[in-house]
């Protein structure tokens, strides 16, 4: 318990109604760190939610923890560690001032993704204000829940455009008793079938990532397991493997040091090497690509599409590139995102524009 | 009712006012087909053989895996291709004819049970493994492929499909994307939600839409995650792509004997406590040991008052060293009885008997009924204890096999449905078991939908603002309400009515739970 803790929701629910009833759009914010993703939200009233915080609950027997959205999510970790316990997600910060709301809305996971799973797929339940200014509860904080539509999970990555959130319940997991990080001289293409051929034994991986002629393998869990699994890989042992992998996920690597675009593109793991112009590095087991290109978005687009995937812009934002800074959708699904969109916020007026220029 | 909250609700047809989107379920209910007529229309665009009408062959398909619920429906649609299924969605559209979408029927809630006034939408000849993809561990199927049979398929790749529901031999993948199927193993490896990666429906229009991708994600909201688990509700599923994972080196199972149901449920929640997830943790409590130790001769202590059992998986190494922690644990809680499977028979044998639980209780009683609620594990013991009060309120027994790992409780209540009123006091304890999940923070069904079976109990479970704001997520999808109408999420109408009913003495049901 901190003594910052707060419970906003009736303000932050007349708020809302207010700005449903007047129409005027709201903007946001939380801690400001994921404000370059997505598009800028040109217009509208500020409506903060970092006081709107602390831990509400949290029962390491139960592998549940429930947050205000406004609850830094430092803070958050730093309890959970506490009891030896973690968000497996592994959800990038990208700045100071992160928020547990905000880490959900952007729906942002760590290295760890493929193998444990993604921040929609740790949520439990939520707490949220829709476009009409009313407090909803959906899901709740059990493991497994199927009462009504999972509006919960799909608040995660909604950036704030489907609803305000006030509280999430989350599992969380224990921290594996022991990790060990290999590496291996690798080029693109021979780290790649290494990652299909090692992700289909049973062994702890957590991580699978490759950058400029080295890949770099992630095993976590019992030490026993561990220990076996990298015998038999072989490889190079790495030092302070956390840092390095809590640098991959705050994007701290050299890599990302550069002034061209940065592209995220989200493929089949199994996607051959990129044939676009630019560097590339592969997280998750190949599934993740980040491409530093300064070739036309058209182009990268259309191949992320022709190989099944998506390509989203992911620069700090500067004016230099000017294009949708998502995937754009197909009409058909477009008109049903929107219809879906209408049926939380009827008059548009949460995050306006931040996902699509549509809504 | 709450009338202020109802204006300006979107209402999908701008020209009809009037029922409200919340309600508008009940209008389609009771909606005059013209059968003969639709007939027609059908068998004018679709293979006569796909068009079944006659009181005989609908027969068959007048109850899913809830037999306490039947309905003949009025007609049944056996398609065996998608664009079957877009024409067969777009009469019914066309003509505002409701219609139930089921694959194997397996599921224990009435969420396809048909109606008799729409189309029951048969999915079952939809088996084919459309496309295995060992270097990206995937699989495209159709939506009739059995669960099992999906990991059969790649039993020799060394992968599988997770989620494994006790239905498994039987019960179809669309059914589980639809129902968001659990199973033994979701504590570690999750429930369909987690295990899926792209879908293909066909929407009450008869369009069709892909919802998810080959990559992990896919840009703006993530719909398969609201797809999964909306009961037939807001689309029809034609195509399932799930994730495989590789095989698990070992599996061990620890068969863990306590004298006091308190202690066993203290236990799960204690090796949770202590870092270990296992990969199953399971309980029975005496009257379901008792059961199926008889059935099949598992080798559970028969005087024990609960039993736990704890699978570990994983490198041998691994599982080894979990065994042993779980050994420690489970001494430390006052097992009286700790045994651990030597070989893969052994192994078998004590899962034998939790599998066969269910048709164990069918030795003993005529008939029974299974719950599904899911609580916080801490409350494992208290609730445990007031389904037994319950069970002596009703005068009716109770068996708890159930997902203790997961919070997820299946009590059996064993009745007799030839004894005249008997159902109806069976489904009365069982709302009054869902109720007492909610009491302890907990949530009416864990894995098996709610359907027709639950309904009333979702008024008790949400209050109006987020029952409508579900009417209102189906309006973007089924703006008609032509999709499964009268499952999954009550009118307002109904739950008006379910209030009146269970309102005694002036109470309010459970004037402690927040409301907001």
């Amino acid at each position: 318990m901190s003594s910052n803790d707060d419970d906003l929701t009736q303000w932050l629910s007349e708020r809302v109604t207010q700005a449903f009833t007047d129409n005027r759009p709201l903007v946001i914010r939380g801690g400001n760190s994921k404000s370059f993703l997505g598009e800028a939200v040109a217009n509208g009233d500020d409506l903060d939610v970092t006081g709107h915080r602390g831990i509400v609950s949290y029962e390491p027997g139960e592998l549940v923890l429930t947050a205000r959205a406004g609850t830094p999510l430092a803070e958050v970790e730093a309890a959970l560690a506490e009891q030896n316990q973690m968000l497996a997600f592994e959800p990038p910060h990208y700045g100071e001032g992160a928020t547990l709301g905000g880490t959900i809305a952007a729906g942002v996971s760590g290295p760890a993704r493929p193998f444990t799973g993604s921040a929609r797929d740790f949520v439990l339940g939520a707490r949220i204000i829709n476009g009409r200014g009313e407090p909803l509860r959906f899901g709740g904080e059990v493991m497994k829940n199927v009462a009504g539509y999972d509006l919960s999970r799909l608040m995660a990555g909604a950036f704030g455009t489907l609803g305000v959130l006030l509280d999430i319940s989350l599992k969380v997991l224990p921290v594996p008793r022991d990790q060990v990080t290999l590496i291996f001289d690798k080029d693109a293409d021979a780290a790649l079938a290494h990652f299909s051929e090692c992700l289909l034994k049973p062994w702890p991986i957590t991580g699978a990532y490759w950058e400029a002629g080295r890949s770099y393998l992630r095993l976590a869990g019992a030490a026993t397991s561990v220990e076996s699994a990298a015998t038999k890989l072989g490889g190079e042992r790495l030092q302070y493997d956390q840092r390095f992998w809590q640098d991959i996920r705050e994007h701290r690597s050299a890599f990302f040091d550069d002034d061209r675009p940065l592209w995220r593109l989200s493929v089949a793991p199994a996607t051959p090497v990129l044939d676009i112009p630019g560097d590339c590095v592969v997280d998750w087991g190949g599934a993740q690509r980040w491409l530093l290109s300064d070739a036309d978005a058209n182009t990268i687009r259309q191949r992320a599409t022709e190989l099944g995937g998506h390509a989203s812009l992911y620069s700090r934002r500067d004016g230099a590139t000017v294009c949708p800074r998502f995937h754009p959708l197909s009409k058909p699904m477009m008109a049903v995102q929107k219809r879906v969109k209408d049926s939380l916020d009827p008059s548009g007026i949460l995050n306006r524009g931040r996902l699509y220029p549509d809504f | 009712m709450a009338a202020d909250k109802r204006e300006g609700m979107p209402m999908a047809d701008s020209a009809i006012a009037e029922p409200h989107a919340a309600d508008l379920a009940e209008t389609v209910l009771s909606r005059r087909i013209d059968k003969a007529a639709l007939i027609d229309k059908l068998v004018a665009e679709l293979p006569v053989e796909t068009v079944l009408h006659a009181e005989e062959d609908l027969r068959p398909f007048e109850c899913d895996g809830l037999a306490a619920y039947r309905q003949v429906p009025m007609i049944v649609v056996l398609p065996s291709t998608i664009e079957q299924v877009q024409t067969a969605m777009r009469i019914c559209h066309a003509n505002d004819v409701p219609v139930v979408a089921r694959g194997a029927g397996t599921g224990l809630s009435g969420g396809a049970l048909p109606l008799d006034n729409g189309v029951l939408l048969s999915l079952a000849k939809f088996k084919q493994i459309i496309d295995i993809d060992t270097a990206n561990r995937r699989a495209t199927v159709q939506p009739g492929v059995r669960n099992l049979a999906i990991s059969e398929a790649v039993d020799h790749l060394g992968l599988y499909y997770a989620p494994d529901p006790s239905s498994q031999i039987a019960c179809s993948i669309g059914g589980n994307v639809a129902e968001n199927s659990g199973g033994v193993h979701c504590l570690k490896y999750g429930l369909t939600t987690h295990n899926i990666l792209q879908i293909e429906i066909v929407m009450v229009d008869g369009e069709r839409l892909t919802i998810g991708s080959h990559a992990l994600d896919t840009p703006g909201f993530d719909l398969l995650a609201l797809m999964t688990g909306s009961e037939g509700l807001l689309g029809v599923i034609v195509e399932v792509t799930v994730k495989l994972l590789p095989k698990p080196e070992l599996a061990r199972v620890a068969m863990i004997a306590f004298d006091d149901v308190r202690k066993a449920g203290n236990a799960v929640a204690a090796i949770i406590q202590a870092g270990i997830v296992p990969a199953g943790l399971e309980m029975l409590d005496s009257p379901a040991i008792i059961a199926t130790e008889e059935f099949v001769h598992a080798g559970y202590p028969t005087d024990a008052e609960a039993i736990l059992l704890c699978e570990v998986d994983g490198t041998e190494a691994e599982v080894e060293e979990h065994i042993a922690d779980v050994r420690t644990v489970m001494e430390a809680q006052g097992a009286v009885d700790i045994r651990i499977s030597r070989d893969a028979a052994e192994r078998a044998l004590f899962w034998a008997g939790r599998k066969a639980a269910f048709p164990a209780m069918g030795r003993i009683s005529p008939d029974y009924y299974c719950m599904d609620g899911t609580i916080p594990r801490k409350a494992l013991a208290e609730v445990l204890i007031g389904i037994g009060e319950l069970s002596k309120k009703y005068g009716q027994r109770v068996a708890n096999v159930f997902h203790a790992g997961d919070g997820n409780l299946h009590p059996l209540i064993l009745y007799d449905a030839n004894i005249e009123g008997e159902l109806e006091r069976t489904e009365e304890f069982g709302g009054a078991i869902c109720e007492l999940c909610l009491q302890h923070g907990g949530t009416i069904t864990g894995e098996h939908g709610v359907g027709m079976e639950k309904i009333d109990q979702m008024c008790v479970q949400f209050p109006e603002p987020e029952l409508i704001q579900f009417h209102a997520v189906k309006a973007a999808f089924d703006p008609r309400s032509l999709l499964n109408p009268g499952k999954a999420v009550p009118t307002l109408h109904r739950c008006a009515e379910f209030g009146a009913m269970h309102v005694h003495n002036g109470d309010l049901p459970f004037p402690e739970l927040e409301r907001l």
